[in-house]
């Protein structure tokens, strides 16, 4: 997907066949009635902030007998995660969902559901971990989260979070793989949109009724998760690699399909603007690129050939699609809502561990943005942009945008104070 | 010792092969258990010794679907399970949470509680052998006073009581908590039929000898455990809704002392020290007797609950069937 028709609700408009209505609602709610669409069997989730929309809204819906879901409500996130394992492996369908410090809490279970292959689908609001207490967006909770085998998708638009939970269920039952869905606290939690909500018969043919290779049964009775020695468990692990390496395919697989029925397409495992002729072309995620959509038209509009790379899929990671961006740019930023302290912003290690064994090796700048919920704004993401035109190489792993304190190593003043650097590399 | 005068239920769900020492108390429980419950049950085991004595990996001894979960969501694994089956339409397949002391008294307690909260319709079976017997005999909650561990050495042994799980679990007004002891199978077996049929929460608390950990000989397992009861050390008793107290077994009431000799564990324990844990037991018994309606009584509702069933009156939903001290039980909820 290239080109403004990337981007989710101008790919098919509010009119499409496939749409049972369109509603004005939050991004938390997107979730909810994305779990409904899906048929999900039992939900188990525990509140917190500025999760607890999704759960509000799902117990009304089960409630009022919308979903014959069993929702147990739970007195921690790590039980809730337990729950949503023990009803997996009977082989039902489960959805929790939670935020920051519960998802660090549910970190042990994390592994324990990747490693028992089974196909949970949970949605993270993305919030800054303590302390200091915020409430507020990064994704520094998620991405801690980074190697516990878990998909993690990021979204852009309440549609996409309510596509994304129905698109999750086909590729984590496919896989047998658990999918992290992971959405902006308040910035896309409780920001109002227009959504399109699909017909159920569409949903149910897309997504029919989980079929669970393995359970808990007592008629054909097998032990899970026992006792194994160093002969097999690698290979365990190694069926585990493997099942993440052909996510890649099923996500893009699945992406299609949807956008067969539902006439709506998210590119896959990445979405571009404006990449075909692009010089420059900055990555990032979730909310942000929307920001960056519009700071890429100012630029374009006034000559510059600026493009972006929306990370979608961050496990598995993009591996083939940011070789192939790799193949047609001089320059990549990254910016992260994120950090590894004693590295970097996470993504952008991410992105250069990819292109250093890749023969097209552009030069890659980390940027570190948008920490506890500070806004990013067209001018962050300008500034940015001003930053990448001005140099050739990278001065430094980790550019912190917007900080009040004196840093070393402060971008460039905003953008049309540098238009002559910026026409200096325009030839190049 | 008298002579057997019941029989187990003859299938063996348990299959021989599995890991335990010999002398295993935490086996004859779930042997017990597997004949009561049947084979129409899922077990859910956290991180216990129970982990390894199924058997590794492709090796299951248990006879019935085992998960194997993380160490403190043995209670909280079952609810999903239970859940996930009920909604596929099963409402028949028992779930059973089967865990160790230290999954129970100590890492696993905020599940339990919040699952006993919850009334969540599984049975917890607790096989409490005193410490963490799978790490290699480390001090948990549930080591009594005195004791050694490795973690409590003869130069300092366990300075505090065991905590009293039972009163824990009871204080949520579960519909039905047993204790039970390898001692008598026949009891174990009934009390664990019982909390089959009754619907919402059910805690059997077991008293599961551990002859490498409390160092006695493995043919004693039995005798300690008898020992155990007869000193008033592990009452057998029955709660019901959490507050209706049933005694099991009139204890003959040996002295403790008798009990802790058995115990290499108890070894360094002087006269004076004995004596602490015997004032102890006593008091604790006496509390105890103050909750438990009178002997006839007992063996008249207990008599009557093994012949009527007590499924559909033990449900939350379903009070109003009770007797009328029943429902006045209910209404202080």
């Amino acid at each position: 997907m290239k080109g403004r028709n990337g981007m989710s609700m101008r790919n098919a408009g509010l009119l499409h066949p496939s749409i049972e209505k369109v509603v004005v609602i939050e991004g938390t709610h997107a979730a909810s009635y994305a779990v409904k669409l899906a048929r999900v069997q039992v939900i188990a989730a525990y509140p917190i902030t500025p999760q607890t929309s999704v759960v509000e809204k799902l117990s009304e819906i089960v409630s009022d007998g919308e979903l014959d879901a069993k929702f147990i409500k739970v007195e921690s996130e790590h039980s809730a995660m337990a729950c949503c394992i023990g009803s997996s492996i009977s082989g039902a369908r489960a959805f929790t969902a939670t935020s920051s410090q519960g998802l660090a809490l549910m970190h042990e279970l994390l592994h324990w559901a990747a490693g028992s292959r089974l196909p949970i689908v949970m949605v993270n609001v993305n919030r800054a971990m303590a302390p200091p207490w915020s409430i507020y967006v990064d994704h520094n909770d998620s991405l801690s989260q980074r190697d516990t085998g878990w998909l993690q998708f990021y979204a852009e638009s309440n549609q996409e979070v309510t596509d994304t939970v129905l698109q999750a269920y086909r590729i984590a039952e496919t896989v047998s793989l658990p999918v992290m869905i992971n959405l902006d606290a308040f910035v896309l939690s409780h920001t109002s949109e227009p959504v399109a909500l699909p017909k159920q018969e569409l949903v149910d043919e897309f997504l029919p009724p989980r079929k669970a290779p393995f359970k808990v049964d007592a008629s054909d009775p097998r032990a899970f998760g026992a006792l194994i020695g160093p002969e097999a468990y690698m290979e365990m692990r190694y069926k585990l690699y493997q099942a993440m390496e052909d996510a890649r395919r099923v996500i893009r697989e699945v992406d299609r399909d949807f956008a067969a029925k539902f006439g709506r397409s998210y590119g896959g495992l990445v979405e571009e603007y404006m990449t075909e002729d692009a010089e420059t072309v900055l990555i990032t995620s979730a909310t942000a690129v929307s920001t960056a959509r519009i700071a890429v038209d100012e630029l374009r509009s006034m000559g510059f050939p600026v493009g972006l790379m929306k990370i979608r899929a961050f496990r598995p990671f993009p591996v083939d699609e940011i070789r192939e961006l790799a193949k047609r740019v001089r320059k990549i930023g990254v910016m992260d809502r994120s950090v590894s302290f004693g590295a970097t912003g996470i993504i952008y290690q991410e992105t250069k561990a990819v292109l250093y064994n890749a023969p097209d090796r552009p030069a890659v700048f980390g940027f570190i943005a948008g920490l506890g919920g500070r806004d990013i704004t067209p001018e962050t993401i300008k500034e940015i942009f001003s930053y990448l035109l001005n140099r050739e190489e990278p001065v430094s792993e980790a550019v912190w945008v917007g900080l009040k304190t004196a840093a070393a190593d402060r971008p460039e003043p905003p953008f049309p104070e540098n238009s002559a650097a910026m026409k200096s590399s325009e030839g190049v | 010792m008298g002579q057997i005068k019941y029989q187990l239920p003859p299938e063996e769900v348990l299959a021989p092969g599995h890991f335990a020492c010999p002398g295993c108390g935490a086996t004859l429980t779930m042997r017990y258990a597997l004949k009561a419950l049947g084979r129409k049950t899922v077990a859910v085991i956290p991180a216990c010794c129970w982990s390894v004595i199924d058997g590794p990996v492709p090796y299951s001894a248990a006879g019935v679907p085992v998960f194997h979960t993380a160490f403190e969501t043995a209670a909280s694994t079952a609810c999903g399970v239970k859940a996930g089956l009920d909604a596929q339409g099963d409402h028949e397949t028992t779930v059973l949470a089967f865990a160790g002391d230290g999954g129970t008294f100590d890492i696993g307690l905020q599940a339990l509680s919040g699952a006993a909260e919850r009334n969540e319709d599984i049975v917890y079976i607790c096989y409490d052998n005193e410490a963490y017997m799978n790490t290699g005999i480390q001090r948990s909650s549930a080591t009594p006073f005195g004791a050694w561990t490795t973690t409590t050495p003869t130069e300092s042994p366990k300075a505090e009581k065991k905590k009293n799980i039972v009163e824990i679990l009871a204080a949520h007004r579960v519909p039905y908590i047993a204790t039970a002891s390898v001692a008598y199978p026949d009891d174990m077996i009934s009390k664990i039929r019982k909390a089959k049929d009754i619907r919402g929460f059910k805690f059997i608390h077991v008293f599961s000898p551990c002859p490498p950990g409390w160092k006695f000989e493995p043919e004693d397992s039995i005798k300690i455990s008898r020992m155990a009861i007869e000193s008033k050390v592990f009452p057998l008793i029955e709660i019901f809704d959490g507050t209706d107290y049933r005694l099991s077994k009139e204890p003959e009431g040996i002295p403790v002392h008798d009990y802790i000799k058995m115990q290499g564990r108890f070894r360094h324990l002087d006269d004076e020290k004995i004596g602490l844990i015997q004032k102890n037991v006593d008091e604790e018994w006496a509390r105890l007797c103050s909750k438990i309606v009178p002997a006839m009584q007992v063996s008249h509702a207990a008599r009557d609950e093994m012949k009527g069933g007590r499924k559909s009156s033990r449900a939350r939903g379903a009070r109003g069937t009770g007797s009328a001290k029943k429902k006045e039980q209910s209404a202080r909820r």
